[in-house]
């Protein structure tokens, strides 16, 4: 009853916007559009209110006193790794010893294979040429990821223990999360001064919410009984923070850590938009000169530091304590810590003699940069490829991408608004769609109205297209163990790569245009979508797709009947993901030239104008909370009439 | 009971789970049942208990699950703050105690073994049972030492670096035990410490216990749903039902005289024989009887050979001390046996 209902009001607001679409040559201008009248300076207002916090309140001197400290740590971090002329003056360091440290690392976290990715990462980076800017970014990535854990535990603590401030922060965290990346960088830039610093903080708040949900997660998860034992033992209440409750949640804590560190390096590498040194500078320049051999070349660099850092960091999850014999001498029980500092030391001194150990001049580089370079550009130049990616590239814009966003540009702002609407009421119920509505009413008042659809435009078509691909993919791969294994482990290791890397092919492929764009979030978007539906299909539990057998299914009606319904929700989560995602790629694809929101956003990175970059990116997070907000309430609703949580 | 102080006192202690739990005990009138309770929106978790435990002594709460024991021993030590009445711990009103007193109360007089055990799973069972000690600021050569010697009183010797997790269930619960009593407590809770683990193991641990009872004479607590096993170790069996205490007596009598109709119901399956004791059945007092002395703490079971094959129509009873403290009628002994009421 409540549903037919919730379908009836849908349809109500759907055929409300109908009505307009089509009388749409009959309206008054300022029903197609806001009239700029309407448009309040909220960019104005915004920049007055961030100029009176940060001068009047003072709020510069605080936060250029946290830059300066921070830059001590940057600094010293910078001297070891690169060599920057920094106190403490001793780096930097011979790059087989650092090979040797996390190669030791790697053995003793997850045995030779983990010993092996680690040490081949870095001499692949070595041999390339690219270790100096490998360590740049990783001089600012061991700065950041260690002060974004420290906060974001202290804040989980905070959250954990006070439900007030808990509530404070969570509509924060929400926000932050599909805050666009841009939004972050140029605050960093005016309260935190240019260059590695700024990246750092930016770095630093990106990577925050997701430590602290983890730690309140795993702090709530502490059974009951272990903490009465901890008060039968007298603790008091910082003994039983420190000693029960942190150590008892570690499980949680250290995927925390394993989410910060892959959430800096994604970070970090963007950052190279407000100019900070790095892999991300060189392949943002390598990218905007067409250099597409070093840009691949960049890319696999980028791609196996994630990698090697997401299994490190997740082999320390699953890393339990083992005990030791009794009468194990202490060497035995360091060994680890002794060898590394041994091959440290060794490898210190080697460097002194030999220079390649030392370091890789630019003579003795492997790199192929050119040769690739030529490859690739002869594979583009072939009438073969070009005929296809000419033809997929005629195809989507004239077919699909064009027609698609010249409709959605030519439907009146009020009955886009009620579209949307209608479909968050179908899906989602009363709740999302009263937020949708007021969140795209704000987006229209903004002024940035065409602007946003085109995002929203972008978002849409890549999203289903992915969908077409993602979906089918998933589904062939659930029907065998084997392949269900393969293809999540490619998604995983897929979505750890910093997203700035899934441009690469789009650009190889297309150049620069639009349809490269939403190609990179096509990819980008296919792999969150394939991995919830093998996900979704693997986890029908065994005794109904037996019943089903039983009652004589063939395997497409038990598919299409018991398998696909069950796996709706958890499908949805996948989808609800793409989405997110198509809204950070496509702003981060701004760069190669869109018309979008994006393009706005990258351009107020060269002023300082606060108040259009902070508008220009609440519209953005607006839609994408839109969004999650329906999809994932309907997620919810379903896994529980499905019972399958709470 | 003698005149000692009891070590555990509570006089009508109740714990409501609900919105405003004190206004609303304040404003409930008397003798309200716990349907009535639940109907308000509150939950009685414990209803009016009064208890005394004396030194020494071991009561074992007893009751199936949801009906309060496990609340009634968290009010106990105020791992649950009451909300009526008083609980005293030699004398002292527990709920008057500041955060500090209560952390020092427990650090000196209190171990509790819990059902799931309640390790921390990043410590050895060493650091696991010196524990205690470490949050009293004890020194680490003395806390090590004591570890060791608890250690391997529930023997776990040669284990002392092995992870929880490294350990079967009855391990893991030996290790649960030598650290509630790695701080010599006067005061020993036990929260169904041998449910989680299979009948063989549970009953090996029973034994071990009661081993280590002889050994250590503490007051304790313990809490289990298992009807034998409140028989084999009590001294006094409290047996509770939605909050209250139903009944509060020694194995015999709870057998023999069960106060209500729900702790009748439980006893009707009990062997009673392998229950009562012969002294429980002593009717008059000594001199009428003679030849020789049946022992006063054996079973009615254990001594059923020497009933039926003896003629006599009364026996005389000894004390533990060999004293003969009464006779007992041949009939009565018997009706037992047979389960006659």
């Amino acid at each position: 009853m409540q549903g037919y209902s919730q379908v009836r009001i849908a349809l109500y607001f759907f055929f409300a916007g109908l009505v307009l679409i089509l009388a749409r040559p009959l309206l008054p201008e300022f029903l197609i559009r806001v009239p700029e009248a309407a448009v309040l300076p909220y960019d104005i207002w915004l920049d007055g209110l961030f100029n009176f916090i940060k001068d009047d309140l003072g709020l510069i001197h605080l936060t250029r006193g946290i830059s300066s400290l921070l830059e001590v740590f940057l600094d010293m971090t910078g001297n070891l790794l690169h060599g920057k002329r920094r106190w403490p003056f001793l780096g930097p360091i011979p790059w087989t010893a650092i090979v040797a440290v996390f190669a030791v690392l790697g053995y003793w976290l997850g045995g030779w294979k983990m010993a092996l990715l680690a040490a081949g990462t870095l001499i692949w980076t070595a041999l390339i040429g690219q270790w100096k800017i490998a360590m740049q970014t990783l001089a600012v990535l061991s700065v950041a990821a260690p002060v974004a854990f420290m906060v974001g535990l202290s804040l989980g603590v905070l959250a954990w223990k006070s439900a007030r401030f808990n509530q404070a922060i969570a509509p924060i965290l929400s926000v932050l999360q599909t805050l666009p990346f841009f939004t972050y960088l140029l605050p960093a830039v005016i309260f935190f001064k240019v260059g590695p610093t700024a990246g750092a903080v930016a770095t630093i708040v990106y990577a925050i919410p997701p430590m602290i949900l983890m730690t309140t997660l795993g702090l709530k998860k502490v059974s009951p009984e272990i903490i009465e034992a901890g008060k039968m033992s007298g603790c008091t209440g910082w003994q039983m923070l420190s000693k029960v409750y942190i150590p008892a949640a570690r499980t949680e804590i250290l995927v925390g850590v394993n989410q910060v560190i892959m959430l800096c390096l994604a970070m970090v590498v963007l950052t190279a938009f407000i100019g900070m040194p790095g892999l991300g500078a060189k392949l943002l320049a390598m990218m905007g000169s067409f250099k597409l051999g070093r840009s691949f070349e960049i890319g696999v660099t980028i791609v196996l530091f994630a990698v090697m850092l997401d299994r490190m960091s997740k082999a320390w999850v699953v890393k339990q304590p083992e005990h030791f014999e009794r009468g194990t001498p202490w060497y035995m029980r360091h060994i680890y810590l002794i060898l590394g500092l041994v091959s440290f030391a060794g490898f210190i001194v080697i460097a002194e003699i030999v220079q390649i150990a030392d370091h890789i001049s630019r003579t003795q580089s492997l790199s192929k940069g050119k040769e690739i370079d030529t490859i690739i550009k002869d594979f583009l130049d072939i009438d073969a490829v070009q005929a296809v990616t000419g033809w997929l590239r005629w195809f989507l814009n004239v077919w699909i991408l064009i027609p698609f966003r010249n409709a959605l540009l030519w439907i009146p702002t009020p009955a886009f608004v009620l579209l949307i609407v209608a479909f968050a009421y179908w899906l989602g119920g009363k709740r999302p769609a009263i937020y949708a509505g007021v969140f795209f009413s704000i987006v229209a008042l903004t002024g940035w109205w065409d602007r946003s659809v085109i995002t929203l435009y972008a978002v849409i078509s890549a999203v289903i297209i992915s969908m077409f691909i993602g979906i089918p993919l998933g589904i062939a791969a659930a029907r065998s163990e084997k392949w269900s294994k393969r293809i999540l482990l490619a998604c995983d290791t897929a979505q750890t790569f910093p997203s700035f890397i899934y441009l690469i092919p789009a650009i190889m492929l297309f150049g620069v245009n639009d349809v490269a764009v939403v190609f990179s979030i096509i990819i980008f978007t296919t792999v969150p979508l394939t991995r919830y539906t093998v996900e979704g299909l693997r986890t029908v539990p065994a005794e109904i797709l037996e019943a089903a057998d039983m009652a004589g299914a063939t395997s497409w009606q038990k598919l299409t009947n018991v398998q696909l319904p069950l796996a709706l929700p958890t499908m949805a989560v996948g989808f609800n993901q793409a989405i997110m995602f198509a809204f950070f790629m496509v702003i981060i694809a701004a760069f190669i030239g869109t018309q979008d929101l994006g393009q706005e956003l990258q351009r107020t990175l060269a002023g300082t104008e606060l108040g259009k970059n902070f508008v220009l990116g609440i519209n953005v997070s607006l839609m994408a909370l839109s969004f999650d907000l329906v999809v994932m309430s309907w997620a919810k609703k379903r896994k529980q009439i499905l019972g399958l949580e709470g | 009971m003698t005149a000692e102080t009891p070590v555990i006192s509570c006089r009508n202690v109740w714990k409501l789970f609900g919105e405003t739990p004190e206004k609303y005990l304040h404003n409930m009138p008397e003798g309200h049942s716990f349907e009535q309770i639940r109907a308000d929106g509150y939950i009685a978790g414990v209803k009016n208990v009064s208890i005394d435990i004396a030194r020494g002594e071991m009561l074992v709460i007893m009751g199936l699950s949801g009906s309060g024991k496990s609340t009634l021993v968290r009010c106990f030590s105020r791992l649950h703050e009451i909300t009526g009445g008083t609980v005293e711990i030699d004398g002292q009103d527990i709920m008057a105690l500041s955060e500090k007193a209560l952390i020092e109360l427990r650090r000196n007089k209190m171990g509790m073994v819990f059902q799931s055990f309640g390790l921390l799973p990043h410590r050895t069972v060493l650091e696991n049972v010196a524990f205690p000690l470490e949050m009293r600021g004890q020194d680490k050569h003395i806390r090590r030492g004591r570890a060791l010697e608890v250690t391997k009183l529930v023997g776990l010797e040669g284990r002392e670096y092995y992870f929880p997790r490294e350990l079967s269930g009855g391990q893991q619960q030996r290790v649960g035990i030598a650290r509630s009593l790695a701080i010599e407590p006067d005061i020993w809770f036990l929260d169904e410490p041998f449910s989680a683990l299979d009948p063989l193991i549970r009953r090996e641990m029973q034994d071990e216990f009661l081993r280590l009872q002889g050994l250590l004479n503490k007051t304790i607590v313990f809490i289990t749903h298992d009807f034998d096993e409140a028989l084999r170790l009590a001294d006094r069996i409290a047996i509770m039902k939605d909050g209250a205490v139903e009944q509060c007596d020694t194995p015999d009598r709870i057998v023999l005289a069960p106060a209500t109709e729900y702790v009748a119901k439980f006893t009707k399956e009990i062997e009673k024989a392998r229950v009562v004791k012969v002294k429980a059945l002593v009717s008059e007092a000594a001199g009428s009887a003679e030849g020789e002395a049946l022992d006063g703490d054996a079973t009615v079971q254990q001594v059923a050979r020497i009933i039926i094959n003896d003629s006599r129509t009364v026996f005389p009873v000894k004390n533990n001390t060999g004293d003969v403290i009464g006779v007992m009628q041949r009939q009565a002994a018997l009706d037992v046996l047979l389960g006659a009421d």
